[in-house]
């Protein structure tokens, strides 16, 4: 057999390549605890399997769209937009988004000032309001280096920031958890706010980007 | 609130380096900011990871450094900053 092969002109084998497995690598320390708390809790009837699922499946299904739904609110609504940066857990409470036990902190974008939101310790995010984070958020790459030098990082995002403005990072540690309001953009004069509010991404509201009225 | 320090003041991040679960990175220690605003009291975050009760609540603030004080060789203009949310017990009056 290994002669038969040996007449091709190469071995095909190594030509393959597969999508690599979201388990593979040997779990690491915190994982293996995780399993085991999370085996203990339910051995102990702490927890169900339906209930970790329903969690997850809660996290998991939080969309941007509320965000953006919000900052299009903000953008027409100035009397929304000042009690959302007076206490940002009762305004969001107003459009029925649940903020949680965090405070919610929105800083807004203006011709002076560029915000950007970073985590340097793990990966806090506004989950209620922006679902998921984006692996980038959570990279060391990114949260390193967003701190040490964040006009670099912003355009390589392709956001430039003209030494006129400031650009002002926000460390999101322990209990703040950060909305950027991002400028609105000249030409969107008149729109509606589900207009608005589509062209409000993700990364706008993170503060790495800006929106246009294109 | 019954924290000590109010918006504007100057204030010094303590410069230690305790074990443990802590919630201030060690890029901001030592250094000097100005509050921005207080943000409230909470559960000490360094007490509840031990299955403590935090209690009692520590005032949080949002402490604003200048980048150049920050990092010696900062790229950017002097007006950049970066923001921090500091647990009272971290500052010291400066």
């Amino acid at each position: 057999m290994a002669e038969e092969r040996g007449t091709h002109d190469h071995d095909h084998d190594h030509d393959l390549t597969f999508q690599p497995n979201i388990e593979d690598g040997e779990p690491g320390r915190y994982e293996l605890m995780t399993y085991a708390i999370r085996e203990l809790l339910m051995e102990k009837g702490h927890l169900t399997p339906e209930e970790l699922r329903a969690a997850q499946e809660k996290v998991e299904s939080l969309q941007k769209s509320d965000g953006a739904m919000i900052i299009a609110k903000a953008w027409t609504d100035p009397d929304f937009k000042q009690r959302l940066l007076d206490d940002g857990n009762a305004a969001l409470a107003e459009v029925g988004v649940d903020a949680g036990a965090a405070k919610m902190t929105v800083v807004e974008n203006t011709d002076d000032v560029q915000n950007v939101v970073v985590c340097t310790l793990c990966s806090c995010y506004p989950r209620a309001v922006l679902g998921m984070p984006p692996d980038w958020y959570r990279s060391k790459s990114y949260r390193s280096r967003v701190v040490i030098e964040p006009r670099k990082v912003l355009s390589e995002f392709g956001t430039d920031v003209p030494d006129d403005m400031t650009v002002r990072v926000h460390d999101s540690l322990a209990d703040l958890r950060y909305l950027v309001i991002p400028r609105r953009p000249e030409g969107t004069e008149g729109w509606s706010e589900e207009q608005l509010a589509a062209i409000v991404t993700r990364d706008t509201m993170v503060g790495v980007a800006n929106p246009t009225a294109s | 609130m019954s924290g000590n320090f109010a918006p504007g003041d100057t204030v010094k991040v303590i410069s230690t380096h305790p074990p443990g679960h802590r919630r201030t990175p060690y890029y901001i220690r030592g250094k000097t900011g100005e509050i921005e605003r207080v943000c409230g009291d909470f559960a000490n975050p360094e007490e509840l990871a031990y299955g403590f009760d935090g209690l009692p609540k520590k005032t949080l603030y949002r402490v604003r450094f200048k980048q150049s004080h920050v990092w010696d060789d900062y790229a950017g203009p002097e007006t950049d900053t970066v923001d921090v949310d500091i647990y009272e017990h971290w500052l010291l009056p400066a």
